[in-house]
């Protein structure tokens, strides 16, 4: 599973607009960050199981299209991507009801996803999703120890160490920026599945187009609207979604007064202790 | 996200050359891969995407992967383990980025596994990976010893290594010897046949190996006993998972730390044979050498493009006075000149490199079918024109790249002298630029015969015949009275050198720099004509070719035939 998100990490001057809410035109969508540690974690299953796929599942509008194709630039087999107007403004609820919609269909041996997105941040699609579909669940996944035929053996990276866990599969792995860099673009990869399109991209597409990817099956990445997944209704979208932003708050950053610290070991010392008691430090 | 495609729009403009369109036709023979591979373009448009886009995964490992890892790579550097070389962690991580990236064999043809990529664009992969470091472009940029075995082996050597290359092994070219640099006709390495075990078996020593532990060596070897010159020289292909060579140690250079430049002891290790006996030096070390050499051209303009970003980066930070230094017109000027020469480089890089591409594939052709009339005189043409531009490009840049890379650390005052700033690594990669495959002055000696045999003649009278717009109109005309000067000088010089032999000679590197100068100016010219941003950098590149081009020729105009006597050295008794 993979979101395509505002790139909040190079933010500018325009990147909120005067309502308080992203201006999504003025930042550069790209694949979220944990996301491509999670498609490496899940290349690197395949890896060691010759004969296993990878297969990229995204929620979001039409242009999403472009993470799937990111991701079989980088050696992903092929991608779903889930789109409609249904799905329009949901939370982190609604959007783990329809993808898990959307994986009863598919029906994986595992799931693997980054721990949170850049723009939410909140690390819930991952377990709901888990919880939903009945599945163990591991997060803040670092390493892929082993896999085997019904089970995998993964590290967590934890606040103050690690631990090596074993689960039954299927199961969810969420995980964490800590993991293994995902392997860049391969150029033949590239090459190869450049004019790959979902199934709306298609139908807008020239005949040419057309005919070109009907002889190339690996080229069309597979679209399914709300019906495709047989979803409850009541529970997709803004319906389904029982997050309700209260108030935004525009944090203005002030210079406030400025300490003066000499080089003495006392000083250096009680700096220490407050950075430490603010969590600033440790 | 740091890419060095993406945010050179330089590098950008030279894939869009509307010579690209010819090289696309030769290099893909109407597209008939495209039923056999589903990585194939379908046609021209679609293969140029394809280049951009392979181009740009380079930019980003470049940026991303590559570039960080120069400063830890210099101070690590590689080292010797049980006779083998253990490169620096950092180089490790690169090719494997690179490997992961499927970007080797750029030029190797599809069945071999390449990309089938022309030249040119093999060409600025490793100005990019040069950009990020020139001392790892070394090693990644001996894959064109490929391209060598693919012209001139066996079909049974080429799938045997061709497909290891795209995988993602490494090259070397074992070369010189202790007495044998730039001249290699001395090489003594000895080559027996082995009639039981039938192959080739290599005894002796060389040394200054770039990568020489490399996976796929190619080894000058004498294979005629008796033998002295460079007549008795072949070329054989080293398999290094066969064993037999040993690397006794790594030379301690002043730069390009991270690319291990080996001396290499060889005890009966087999070898095969490439192409035909005594030809090694006489066509195929020739024809390795003009790649090498466009590869160091390609090196020489990334660390350009490297030192001259460093500098402006620098200048536009440093307040001294109250204000940034960049506004002082000392520092403007010399950025405006580094940029200047920056683009220059790259533009006769790129030319050179389009030129090769069009000659190497009609030649690749002509082993298949019979060309067509022709097509033999456009390989003809353009074969002439590689050969002419090659060392042009290769002494060029790799000077540019030395004055860029001093000119930086200038800039940098101080700070650039310490280890602080990426701008010292920079100097010190540089200057080896103008001195290995062939130093300065032995790119003079292959291009006087251009000046002589009238090649940069021609082609500079053919850009004569370039449309010109207003911006472009006057320097125009001042390259035409530059030229009638190249003319001049090349005429007294032939002249008295019939009375005074050894007087060509001496002015030679003169010659051929006037004649760069006004090659080069052109090149830009061009650009200019085609696109408003190069107007400003072009006036400021023939102005600098102005002021070099006029010192040369007055020196030249003031000499006299005594000057070969007076410049005579004598050794020390």
């Amino acid at each position: 599973m993979a979101k395509q998100v505002p790139d909040t990490r190079n933010v500018g001057k325009d990147a909120m607009t005067s309502e308080g809410t992203v201006n999504r035109a003025a930042l550069a969508a790209i694949f979220n960050p944990e996301d491509l540690n999670a498609l490496e974690m899940a290349l690197q299953m395949k890896d060691s199981i010759g004969t296993a796929t990878v297969h990229v599942l995204t929620m979001g509008p039409q242009r999403a299209a472009d993470i799937i194709r990111e991701a079989m630039f980088r050696g992903a087999d092929g991608g779903y991507l889930l789109s409609g107007k249904e799905f329009a403004g949901s939370d982190t609820l609604a959007t783990s009801y329809a993808l898990s919609c959307a994986l009863r269909k598919i029906n994986p041996d595992i799931i693997v996803a980054g721990r949170q997105a850049i723009d939410g941040d909140t690390a819930q699609v991952g377990p709901q999703v888990a919880e939903k579909l009945d599945l163990p669940q591991v997060t803040y996944a670092e390493e892929l120890i082993a896999i085997s035929e019904g089970e995998i053996t993964i590290k967590r990276r934890l606040e103050r160490g690690s631990e090596v866990v074993v689960s039954p599969l299927p199961a969810v792995i969420t995980v964490n920026s800590s993991a293994k860099e995902c392997r860049p673009r391969n150029a033949k990869r590239v090459m190869k599945f450049k004019y790959a399109l979902a199934t709306s991209e298609m139908a807008a597409a020239d005949e040419d187009t057309k005919s070109f990817i009907e002889q190339r099956p690996y080229l069309h990445i597979v679209e399914f609207a709300a019906a495709d997944v047989n979803p409850d209704p009541e529970q997709l979208g803004l319906s389904g979604s029982p997050t309700k932003v209260k108030k935004i708050e525009n944090v203005v950053f002030q210079a406030k007064e400025a300490k003066t610290l000499t080089a003495e070991d006392a000083d250096i010392e009680s700096l220490m202790v407050e950075l430490i008691s603010s969590h600033t430090l440790g | 996200m740091a890419n060095f495609f993406s945010d050179n729009k330089d590098l950008q403009y030279h894939l869009s050359h509307p010579l690209m369109k010819r090289i696309i036709e030769l290099k893909e023979r109407n597209f008939a891969d495209a039923n056999v591979y589903d990585y194939a373009p379908q046609n021209t448009e679609d293969a140029l995407d394809s280049y951009r886009r392979v181009l740009d995964i380079v930019g980003e490992v470049c940026g991303e992967v590559i570039a960080p890892n120069a400063e830890g790579v210099d101070h690590e550097g590689p080292r010797v383990v049980n006779d083998h070389v253990e490169y620096a962690s950092g180089t490790v991580r690169n090719i494997e980025a690179l490997t992961e990236a499927g970007l080797g064999g750029m030029t190797l043809p599809r069945k071999y596994d390449g990309l089938n990529m022309p030249v040119t664009c093999f060409a600025m992969a490793n100005e990019m990976v040069a950009r990020a470091d020139a001392g790892f472009e070394n090693i990644w940029g001996l894959q064109d010893c490929a391209e060598t075995i693919n012209e001139f082996a066996s079909d049974e050597i080429k799938a045997k290594f061709l497909p290891r290359v795209s995988a993602g092994e490494t090259c070397a070219m074992d070369l010189t010897e202790p007495d044998a640099g730039s001249d290699l006709g001395a090489v003594m390495l000895k080559a027996t046949y082995d009639e039981a075990a039938g192959v080739w078996r290599l005894n002796g020593c060389k040394r200054f190996i770039t990568n020489g532990d490399g996976d796929i060596s190619l080894v000058l070897a004498r294979t005629e006993e008796g033998t002295k010159d460079a007549r008795g020289l072949s070329m054989l292909v080293y398999d290094k998972r066969d064993g037999g060579v040993k690397v006794r140690r790594i030379e301690n250079k002043l730069g390009i730390k991270g690319s291990p430049t080996c001396e290499l002891v060889f005890n009966n290790a087999p070898a095969t044979l490439v192409g035909d006996r005594k030809m090694g030096l006489i066509k195929y070390v020739m024809s390795l050498m003009n790649a090498a050499r466009l590869g160091i051209s390609a090196q020489s303009t990334g660390l350009c493009e490297a030192a001259y970003r460093e500098a402006l980066k620098y200048a536009g930070e440093r307040e001294q006075f109250g204000k940034p230094i960049i506004q002082f017109a000392a520092v403007a000027e010399m950025l405006k000149n580094m940029e200047a020469k920056t683009l220059a480089s790259r533009a006769m890089l790129y030319e050179t490199a389009r030129f090769v591409d069009i000659y190497k594939q009609l030649n690749h052709i002509s082993q298949e079918r019979s060309l067509e009339p022709e097509e033999r005189q456009e390989m003809k043409f353009y074969n002439r024109l590689a050969d002419g531009f090659t060392p042009l490009a290769k002494m060029f840049a790799s000077e540019y790249a030395n004055e860029v890379a001093y000119d930086s650390i200038q800039i940098h005052g101080g700070s650039g002298y310490m280890k602080d700033y990426a701008c010292e690594r920079l100097y010190r990669d540089a200057r080896i630029m103008n001195i290995y495959e062939g130093t300065t002055q032995l790119q003079v000696v292959a291009a006087i015969n251009h000046v002589t045999k009238g090649t940069y003649l021609e082609q500079i009278m053919r850009y004569e015949e370039n449309p010109r717009t207003e911006a472009t109109k006057a320097m125009g005309e001042k390259l035409v009275t530059l030229r009638e000067k190249y003319q001049k000088a090349v005429e007294r010089v032939e002249t008295i050198d019939k009375e005074a032999a050894g007087y060509k000679e001496f002015h030679s590197r003169r010659l051929v720099e006037i004649a760069g100068y006004i090659i080069l100016s052109h090149i830009m010219l061009r650009q200019a004509a085609e696109c408003e941003e190069y107007v400003a950098p072009t006036k400021v590149f023939v102005k600098y070719a102005t002021k070099k081009i006029t010192e040369a020729y007055s020196y030249i105009e003031e000499s006299e035939a005594s000057d070969v006597e007076l410049f005579k050295a004598e050794a020390l008794q």
